[in-house]
């Protein structure tokens, strides 16, 4: 079941048969029957546990569902910015952990997800926000995280397309992560899909699940729009449709869904080299390979599952864009498009057990978890495999809202992408 | 060779000439073209390279859809890149440069990567560069960002002017050709507010191009009719040169309108972003042409048969002598026909169809053109121009038959409705198989706020080819649209077209049917972003099935056009190559803007000083001009410290709070929040967002308060001052203000809809202004006018009077620890306030003080700072200010939160002062280091610094942090964190710093 190699040796000897040799990147089987683990959701986050469950446990009885088509969620429309300088203990270390995991992620998947780490800045624009990266780059130093706060003239130095003076807000210097930057969303998914089907488990598209079994306060199975099939253990790994899940497992979720918006420009050569996180005035950019400048912004104010955004949200992020870099003005908007992501009342994520035994839930990763997806993966399928949770995910359960345990990162950044 | 011919044009001025520069070559053309028209009419057919593989790329369309022919324009900071030469029109001074390659258009080295092209097929990139790791970010990566990209970037700011404007319509019609018009009469009659806009400068759209009739003339006749009647009525706007950019939730439409783009002599904006709120929205965007697949397609010269059309109707352009037709339908023929009757050559029309036998073909026919049926094209000759086609049997894998020598080639693949506005919001589509297209599926149009539908589409957008239907279309479509606003139709007639019928297209996706993968490799699907026919087989074998995973794969559809050319053709060929059928694979998501529209436009007006206005306290200018250094405080900017000569900002801080300490200071306080709450029930709602009592208040008293939200975390502190039984003033931070309005308005509209209390923010109706120091009251003595006296004027108590002769609030509250009256005066007599105490003061040594001074003053006094001590993640009792919580209230927002388990923990971080062993401040933010590591690795700690200074007053670095059971652990040293440097150590002491006993304040 093993795929063949990807590498430029292969290409070369294709190219010779005009392709004709390539295998698909992963099967589409019927679903079986039963499974000793259920994966809900082919977005990067169930992909990645399914992908560790194997590696990590040997655990490779799993199939993925997916109501539409894998990375086809959140995964396929974030604006790919990675980095790991978080305020808080637990989630400095778990994004730390996707960091380094993206680092080889090309390398370990046999497929290039052209992690490029470029670095990111968070420009600070006020005395508040400037004392507040401080505090970040002290707490880093602390976690393991390479961070630095670096000078206006270096930010000028790094984007040499911004303008630091701005008349409003003057950029007074920028938390730094060199080794933070951006992969290509759609590979990350894929490549995940293409090693667990490598390792013989089955992805499933075009399956919505539409019930949950249970009996005896245990999980059972799903009923989906493929039929029914049987299950001992199933991780709910939905993003912003978490919380109908959640309720078809007979447990309520503290989730909103909310739409985010990002946008692209029409594609210009090279002019900015690292991720730019503008969040006093709420807006961030970055130039992918292709060219196009990279865009996002905020989320709605009202929950909706429509991927769609309101405009004046893009109005405001281009705005306050056009501001730090004015070159930018001329340019085109190419596209727009939303997303419906996961919020929690903390912005921090859940991977927890549920009240249901033997479901465990993973979600809650809002307008930021693209970043966090190996680590993610890695902590759930720790948790599924052990039934507990691992050092990654101990602080991340659900109690802690009943506990009033929160790990609020918004006191670092206003933007959490 | 294409050129300009003597006759026609029907959108050109002969009489006047314009000049401009492509490539720094001058050149000329006509009021009314294009750049394209124009560049054609100078035989410049090569106007760009393609993205991948930088292949030599002419226009293939007249259009919005144009993928290929994009320049960059103007210079400096009026360049613009990746601007379509044939939607720009040109004027007298443009400058236009072709993109995308080095040396220069004609040499590329770029183009290299053509010759590797059979190693490079869709998603090489996934494939390959993984080793050596580190060469991905030094290497790989670099080279292929710099040879992706189109145009360059933009290198200074923009020049221009942007504007948003709003409107509101009953009907917002999209597109001004014939189906549009007779929309907007139908609508217009019945008299609704209609709205009608054509993204060209010209109305009519494809009808007078197509030689149709209309009421028995020819259809401009028509055009002009219309558009007298709808002029005069005024409930119709007609906008040329703006397009339907978007459609959004509610009957939201943006509109996008060229104002001095294209008349650059006009002063105003460039471009004015339309905000439409629409009842009906009636699109009628007319249809897109599709190219066919056929190998060699993408050779410039190769263009839509509609674009020969209109390039000699329109502009009186002949794109070659020589024009190859080659369609699978019968318009095709009528440009056949136009070269024809314009003198042109054409050799050959190559059909697909077995037999070609409607009234267009059998005109052809009668004026002895060569018809070749059954046939198809399978090779084109010629690199940066068609010398040559190459005809075969469509049936077959692609023998040549006989080779045509011909400098271009007119392909039609037949038409796709634009359903690009209808997709946005939700509007679904069905495949119409006769015409092998997608079109709007009435039954399921996109849906407001009442379940009913708000988008129709009208004319060829929704999938009519014929004139005739057209025009029944469009007044059927504005017809609907006046019944669903529940108004009443007017008759009218409708004027009937002739056009001349058409017999079925038949559907072809490969050109020849059995091609070999050899010329797979060469049939473009996407020109810009040179995918081709085996990209899109090759991604269905890798099990890329879903539409939107080919999309992504092999980048179709991803280039500035959005597919609006490929979109339909790739489609059909991963069908194929999946064995589904074409409406089972589906279409990928339309997504908004239908053209690409500028970041600037936006944006809009709001930028520079004006990209949200700065908020300014009356004294605003008076610190201006006495030497404030400004620091941006939400939305306000306010001093954070006034330098004198030869001062650094740390000197004058210090001076400021050494003056204020010593003798007085005058601090503008007038951004503090102040929200007024009144009614009977204002002092239940207080009760209910504070944490301590406020019903309870004495009218004339002040108390201060806490606000938490309702997991207990502590967001806003201020004093409230009751003014009488129903009306209360509270004081918030100054980045509270607006927060803590819509908190309290919340809780009243969602929660407490019943209780009789009402907020008015009254921020900036008071200039606020705190005379602070031992003198403070000797200086309000000396302005005059209110007794201010120690009994008279209690610590925490509140007058109303006048001083200095102007009516006057006096609170005696102290954020400092010093001797303190706040004084609230009419916002516009602040000026006059300020100037008044600086002279009462002068001989008392009065100065005013910023912000800096202020949080230094605050924090010798262990005075919290929300946003400094708070974080969002810190309760009330971690700041020891239980005091403050009421025991006796059954509830307020923040109460059951706080008593969950790990808030009633004791072992949690609280708030200590912090002294440096060796005097230097603490570094902002600097963590208490503890022994060994978390189970993740990380450093424990056992607290955070939340605000240090250097105190002027006590010549040393204080601090104050939150501290693992910090209270309780007094004298204690800990070690804190530093940038690069080891640890620093300070002790755990009391938060008060200066005047413990607070005596200062009570004089
Ligand atoms: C516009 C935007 C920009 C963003 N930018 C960034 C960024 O720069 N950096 C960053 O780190 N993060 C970013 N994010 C957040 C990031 O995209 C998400 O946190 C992350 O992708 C979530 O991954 P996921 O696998 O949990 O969810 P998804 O990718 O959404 O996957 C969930 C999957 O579950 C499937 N599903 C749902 N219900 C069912 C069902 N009943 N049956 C079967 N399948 C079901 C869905 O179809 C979907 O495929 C952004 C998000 C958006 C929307």
């Amino acid at each position: 079941m093993a795929r063949r190699r990807y590498s430029v040796f292969a290409l070369a000897r294709e190219a010779l048969r005009y392709h004709a040799g390539w295998e698909r990147a992963w099967n589409s089987p019927a679903p079986k029957s039963r499974y000793d683990v259920i994966i809900i959701g082919a977005g990067g986050h169930g992909l990645a546990t399914a992908y560790y469950l194997g590696k990590n446990f040997g655990i490779t009885n799993v199939a993925v569902l997916e109501k539409g088509w894998l990375g086809g969620g959140n995964t396929g429309r974030n604006t790919t910015i990675i980095r790991s300088n978080y305020l808080q203990d637990p989630s400095a270390a778990i994004y730390e952990k996707a960091r380094s995991l993206y680092e080889t992620m090309s390398q370990d998947l046999n497929m290039n997800v052209m992690f490029s780490p470029r670095g990111v800045i968070m420009l600070a624009q006020t005395e508040h926000e400037v004392r507040g990266y401080q505090r970040t780059a002290h707490a880093n130093s602390l976690q393991g995280v390479q961070t630095e706060f670096i000078s206006p003239a270096r930010v000028k130095q790094l984007v040499p397309i911004m303008n630091i003076d701005g008349p409003r807000y003057p950029v007074l210097g920028g938390l730094w992560q060199e080794r933070g930057g951006t992969a290509r969303h759609d590979a990350v998914a894929w490549g995940y899909a293409r090693a667990c089907s490598g390792m013989g488990m089955d992805i499933i598209q075009q399956c919505e699940v539409t019930g949950i079994r249970r009996e005896g306060g245990k999980v059972t199975g799903v009923t989906t729009t493929r039929g029914d099939i049987g299950c001992s253990k199933l991780g709910i790994v939905v993003a912003g449709h978490s919380g109908v899940m959640a309720e078809k497992a007979g447990f309520r979720l503290p989730i909103e869904s909310l739409a985010l918006q990002a946008l692209v420009s029409e594609p210009i050569k090279p002019c900015m080299d690292v991720v730019v996180m503008a969040n006093t005035v709420h807006g961030y950019m970055s130039q992918s390979d292709k060219g196009e400048m990279v865009i996002g912004g905020g989320t709605d104010g009202f929950n909706n599952y429509t991927q769609r955004g309101s405009f004046h949200h893009i109005e405001e992020t281009l705005r306050a864009l056009v501001e730090t870099f004015p070159v930018i003005s001329r340019l085109k908007m190419l596209r727009q498009w939303g997303g419906i992501v996961d919020m929690t009342g903390d912005r921090s994520p859940i991977i927890s057990k549920t009240p249901l035994g033997g479901c465990f839930v993973n979600c809650g990763w809002g307008t930021g978890g693209f970043k966090a997806i190996p680590g993610s993966g890695w902590a759930m399928a720790e948790l599924i495999a052990k039934g507990e949770p691992g050092p990654l995910a101990a602080e991340f359960g659900l109690n802690r809202f009943a506990e009033g345990r929160f790990i609020d990162e918004s006191v670092a950044a206003g933007v959490a992408h | 060779m294409s050129r300009r011919i003597q006759q026609g044009g029907r959108l050109i001025d002969r009489a006047q000439r314009e000049s401009f520069a492509f490539n720094g070559r001058q050149m000329s053309g006509f009021a009314g073209d294009t750049l394209a028209s124009a560049l054609l009419a100078n035989d410049q057919m090569m106007m760009g390279r393609s993205f991948k593989y930088h292949r030599p790329r002419g226009p293939v369309a007249s259009g919005a859809e144009e993928p290929n022919a994009l320049v960059g324009l103007s210079a400096g900071a009026r360049f613009e890149p990746n601007q379509r030469t044939t939607t720009t029109e040109i004027y007298t001074g443009l400058t236009a440069r072709s993109q995308n390659h080095w040396p220069s258009l004609d040499y590329d080295i770029g183009a290299l990567n053509g010759f590797l092209s059979p190693f490079l097929p869709a998603g090489f990139y996934y494939k390959t560069f993984m080793h050596p790791r580190p060469l991905w970010k030094a290497l790989f990566e670099p080279v292929i960002r710099h040879s992706a990209g189109l145009g360059k970037a933009p290198t200074e700011g923009d020049a221009d002017r942007y504007e948003h404007f709003y409107f509101f319509a009953d009907v917002m019609i999209v597109g001004g050709g014939i189906a549009g018009l007779q929309a907007a009469l139908a609508a217009g009659r019945a008299g609704a507010k209609v709205l009608l806009i054509e993204q060209t400068a010209h109305w009519g759209g494809r009808a007078p191009v197509d030689g149709v009739m209309i009421g028995g003339k020819p259809a401009d006749e028509w055009i002009a009719a219309t558009l007298d009647t709808l002029n005069a009525m005024d409930n119709v706007t007609l906008r040329s040169r703006t397009m339907g950019a978007g459609v959004y939730d509610h009957g939201y439409a943006l509109a996008y309108e060229r104002c001095e783009d294209a008349v650059p002599q006009a002063r105003g904006p460039r471009h004015r972003l339309w905000r439409v709120r629409a009842g009906q929205i009636i699109t009628a965007t007319g249809a897109i042409e599709r190219p066919l697949s056929f190998p060699g397609n993408d050779v410039p010269g190769v263009m839509l048969a509609s674009a020969v059309r209109d390039y000699l109707v329109n502009w009186a352009v002949a794109v070659g002598k020589r024009t190859v037709i080659v369609t699978n339908n019968d318009d095709a023929y009528r440009t056949a026909i136009a070269l024809h009757d314009a003198g042109e050559a054409v050799p050959v029309i190559v059909d697909a169809r077995p037999d070609a036998k409607g009234p267009l073909p059998e005109r052809a026919r009668a004026l002895g053109i060569r018809i070749e049926q059954g046939c198809g094209l399978s090779g084109v000759k010629g690199g940066k121009r068609v010398t040559g086609a190459q005809i075969c049997r469509q049936s077959g894998a692609g023998a040549v038959i006989e080779e045509v020598p011909c400098d271009a080639i007119a392909m039609s693949g037949g038409w796709s409705p634009v359903v690009h506005l209808w997709s946005h919001c939700g509007g679904k589509l069905t495949w119409d198989d006769a015409q092998a297209h997608f079109r709007p599926d009435p039954s399921r149009p996109p849906i407001g706020h009442d379940g009913a539908g708000f988008v129709i589409a009208a004319g060829s957008a929704n999938g009519e080819m014929l004139a005739g239907a057209c025009l029944q279309d469009g007044d059927a479509a504005g017809k609907a649209a006046i019944k669903a606003l529940g108004l009443k139709a007017k008759g009218g007639a409708i004027a009937q077209a002739e056009a001349e019928g058409e017999h079925p297209m038949m559907p072809v996706w490969l050109m020849p049917a059995d091609a070999t993968p050899e010329l797979k490799m060469k049939i473009f699907l996407d020109y810009q972003n040179d995918v081709k026919l085996s990209d899109v087989q090759l991604a269905a074998r890798e099990g890329y099935e879903s539409v939107e995973h080919t999309k992504r794969y092999t980048t179709l559809g991803m280039a500035t056009d959005q597919g609006k050319l490929s979109n339909i053709n790739g489609l059909a060929a991963l069908s194929q190559a999946l064995g589904a059928d074409i409406p089972d694979v589906g279409t990928t998501t339309f997504r908004p803007p239908y053209t690409p529209i500028s970041i600037g436009s936006i944006a809009g007006e709001a930028r520079g000083p004006i990209f949200q206005p700065i908020r300014q306290t009356p004294m605003h200018a008076w610190h201006s001009e006495n030497g404030a250094d400004f620091e941006p405080v939400g939305q306000w900017r306010r001093p954070y410290c006034y330098l004198r000569d030869g001062e650094t900002r740390a000197d004058a801080v210090t001076r400021e709070v050494r003056n204020t300490r010593q003798a007085v200071g005058l601090l503008d306080a007038s951004t503090l929040g102040k929200l007024v709450v009144k009614g009977p029930d204002a002092g239940k709602l207080l009760d209910l967002v504070y944490t301590n009592m406020m019903s309870t208040l004495k009218p004339g008293n002040c108390r201060y308060g806490l606000m938490c939200n309702d997991n207990g975390f502590l967001i806003d502190d201020g004093v409230v001052a009751r003014i009488d039984d129903q009306t209360f003033l509270c004081h918030t931070t100054t980045g509270g203000a607006e927060r803590i309005h819509a908190h309290l308005e919340e809780w009243l509209q969602t929660e407490w809809w019943d209780m009789q209390a009402y907020v008015a923010n009254l921020t900036e109706q008071y200039a606020q202004i705190a005379v602070v120091g031992p003198k403070a009251r000797t200086v309000l003595e000396k302005l005059g006018g209110m007794d201010v006296g120690r009994d008279t004027l209690p610590f925490m108590g509140w007058a109303e009077g006048e001083l200095a002769g102007i009516p006057a609030r006096v609170y005696r509250i102290s954020f400092s620890g010093e001797l303190s009256f706040e004084v609230a005066v009419p916002a516009s007599r602040g000026q006059e306030f300020w100037n008044k105490c600086l002279a009462a003061g002068a001989e008392f040594g009065i100065m005013p003080y910023g912000t800096e001074a202020l949080h230094v003053l605050r924090a010798e006094k262990g005075f919290i700072m929300i946003g400094d001590e708070t974080d969002g993640t810190v309760i009330p009792q971690d700041l020891g200010l239980n005091w403050a919580i009421s025991k006796k209230k059954d509830d307020f927002i923040g109460k059951r939160a706080q008593q969950r388990s790990h808030m009633t923990d004791p072992n949690r971080w609280k708030l200590v002062g912090l002294e440096t062993l060796d005097g230097t401040p603490l570094e902002d933010g600097a963590y208490a280091i503890a022994e060994g590591t978390n189970a993740n690795g990380q450093r424990k700690t056992q607290g955070r610094v939340t605000s240090t200074y250097y105190s002027p007053t006590l010549d040393r670095g204080i601090a104050m942090g939150l501290v693992l059971n910090g209270p309780d652990r007094m004298g204690e040293v800990l070690e804190f964190t530093r940038t690069d440097r080891p640890p620093q150590h300070a002790r755990i002491v009391d938060a008060v710093f200066y005047d413990k006993e607070g005596e200062k304040q009570n004089v």
